[in-house]
């Protein structure tokens, strides 16, 4: 007689351990109800926290009365993971659909062709748009990318290729500098280059500003990745008889060209939304400024601090829609950067 | 074919006696060095060398005649690596690294001030221990990656490109995905691939340090077969911790040793000799597996 042999999955839990844990589940929720109820702590927040209190325990004391104090610890560090998932989650995606809420009735075709010359933030929502902001807005993005990825990925190069003896004092000051408050980087520029040389709001001038900002972040996750190429590949460049520099240009960065992608992306996150730069540097012209070195420049930033500020119905909605923009807008970057980054170089 | 040689190199594993090894280096006799197409030939003379205040490596004077093969064997630390890495200048890659003595090639020290080191390294090829194919390059490539490294032109690239992966051994195996990732191949068709990308630059001396450590006998073997071959057109240097590959491959043995101090060669012979008689006492121990 020959048996057939049947796939089953003997590792995964059985119909028994998932009623089991749905009861825990339940139990857990119970517990957090009769918690609340029953001492001072009071508030949605109290529930949450009550509820995730109560399963970890409860789960990880089930665990440990069925299997042991080694599986009671690994179900609690498990639920405690999962907790921090959830946690995160939980305001990311309140931020996001809150912003979708509000800022979707503000959207309409206008918005993206006109600008807000003929148009104040309290006018019907038919009238004006935000044009201006987000050719202002991509306009410093590139501006600020063209000054800030050289500049950060060539002294990441320093401190992992040259390893120069000022390797340590530059790797301090890149790390300081990453801390340095928004509002530092636009006073600076403002006293160092906009009140004595060039005495007019400029697009530059904020892209300065906003360079500050991102040189350290595209330095210091530069140098993380480009630390994690092994050294086996740069011995063999070597060895083939290429320079340093060629063995650099034509192995060490197209191996860490997804990480260095990586370290733009964490750069242009860090400046997408910065407003303080902006307005002491930018200002914020209501109509499309092309000459970014000359004369006050929109932004999605400066455009929703002054919708807000405006706070008619219409121009809150204004604001709302102008957020939307500026998250879609980042999504968009981001998610054509990793394309670009995980293309596969063989044709 | 394959079956008969792992058959064989199981035999041999298991019984390590002089008299075995010995058999298997006198099956070829060591070559006459010294035509003139290949060169003079390659020189050491009295190399030292340090790693910071760590003296690794003492007074090394070797000659490696044209188109010999030539094994280093000795236990681990004993600065093997270490000195076939003086020859191509790859010793100074390391921070702190010092040296002393000639390296000649065809003569002409390579530490001479005002030598140009990638040339150096043109002339001299290397081979890691580990496989490293260029992770963002294909197949094809990364074996015409020195080209484009060192900026040399060829006028063919597809004839260059073949006949590297053939005298390498692995054209049959990549001929039709010449387009796929380096990383996509097995270990040893990696350092195959790793084997044509240094004779692409058609270097003089190929220096190999470990190059079979980390493979499994089918691979090692198609490597030495390719070791064979090559050395009608080059120089190998090739360490080794495997006496019965340093038996099959090499036509000159050196042993070199260390004492606690800096690494010293002991002994350098034709390798029959090494493994049949050899002078030393030391390299007696170690190659009949007493120690090391």
């Amino acid at each position: 007689m020959t048996v057939t042999a049947v796939p089953t999955k003997p590792w995964k839990a059985s119909k028994r351990d998932r009623a089991l844990d749905f009861s825990i589940f339940i139990v857990a929720l119970l517990s957090s109800y009769l918690i609340v109820f029953l001492t001072p702590m009071k508030g949605k927040l109290a529930y949450f926290f009550c509820f995730f209190a109560a399963y970890a325990v409860l789960t990880s004391v089930f665990k440990g009365v069925q299997r042991g104090s080694a599986a009671a610890k690994d179900a609690l560090v498990n639920s405690l993971v999962a907790i921090g998932a959830i946690v995160t989650i939980i305001p990311v995606s309140s931020i996001f659909f809150t912003i979708l809420k509000n800022g979707l009735p503000g959207i309409r075709l206008g918005l993206f062709t006109h600008d807000m010359a003929l148009a104040t933030p309290t006018d019907p929502l038919s009238n004006g748009g935000l044009l201006h902001a987000i050719t202002g807005t991509l306009t410093l993005m590139i501006l600020s990318l063209i000054m800030s990825v050289p500049i950060g990925i060539l002294t990441a190069l320093y401190l992992t290729e040259i390893k120069g003896r000022f390797s340590g004092p530059i790797r301090f000051l890149v790390q300081a500098m990453s801390g340095v408050p928004s509002i530092v980087a636009g006073l600076f520029i403002l006293s160092a280059i906009l009140y004595p040389i060039t005495k007019g709001y400029s697009g530059f001038m904020g892209a300065l500003a906003l360079s500050i900002l991102m040189i350290p972040t595209i330095a210091r996750t530069s140098e993380e990745v480009l630390k994690l190429i092994p050294n086996d590949l740069r011995e063999a460049g070597t060895a083939l008889g290429g320079t340093q520099w060629r063995t650099v240009a034509m192995i060490v960065l197209p191996a860490a060209r997804s990480g260095l992608v990586t370290a733009t992306i964490l750069g242009v996150a860090r400046i997408a939304g910065e407003t303080a730069p902006i307005l002491l540097l930018t200002g914020g012209g209501d109509k499309v400024n092309p000459n970014a070195f000359n004369g006050p420049m929109g932004s999605l930033p400066y455009y929703i601090w002054k919708s807000f500020n405006a706070g008619s119905p219409e121009a809150i909605t204004r604001a709302w829609a102008g957020l939307l923009v500026l998250v879609g807008l980042v999504l968009i970057l981001f998610t054509s950067a990793r394309f670009l980054a995980s293309r596969k170089v063989s044709k | 074919m394959t079956m008969s040689h792992e058959s064989e190199n199981q035999e041999m594993q298991t019984s390590v006696k002089p008299s075995s090894l010995a058999s298997v280096a006198s099956g070829h006799a060591p070559k006459t060095p010294g035509t003139s197409v290949l060169g003079t030939g390659l020189e050491t003379r009295g190399v030292h060398a340090w790693f910071g205040k760590h003296h690794a490596l003492s007074n090394i004077s070797l000659d490696f005649a044209a188109g010999t093969v030539t094994a280093l064997i000795g236990p681990s630390g004993c600065g093997k690596s270490t000195f076939i890495r003086t020859i191509n200048r790859m010793h100074e890659f390391i921070p702190g690294a010092a040296m002393a003595g000639e390296v000649l090639l065809d003569g002409k020290d390579v530490y001479a001030p005002g030598t140009d080191v990638t040339k150096i390294r043109l002339q001299i090829g290397m081979v890691f221990q580990k496989p490293n194919p260029f992770p963002s390059m294909s197949i094809g490539e990364n074996v015409l990656s020195g080209l484009k490294l060192a900026q040399l032109k060829v006028d063919n690239k597809d004839d260059l490109l073949e006949e590297c992966l053939e005298r390498a051994g692995l054209w049959n195996e990549v001929k039709d995905r010449l387009g796929a990732h380096g990383g996509s191949l097995s270990g040893g068709q990696q350092q195959r691939l790793c084997i044509a990308r240094a004779l692409a630059v058609r270097p003089q001396v190929l220096l190999m340090d470990e190059p079979c450590s980390a493979l499994d006998p089918g691979s090692t073997l198609r490597i030495e077969e390719t070791i064979r071959h090559l050395s009608e057109t080059m120089t190998i240097i090739i360490v080794t911790h495997n006496m019965q590959q340093a038996a099959r491959v090499s036509d000159y043995t050196a042993f070199f040793l260390s004492d606690g101090g800096p690494g010293q060669m002991i002994e350098v012979a034709p390798t029959s000799e090494i493994f049949s008689r050899p002078q030393d006492t030391r390299t007696e121990n170690y190659v009949t597996g007493r120690f090391g």
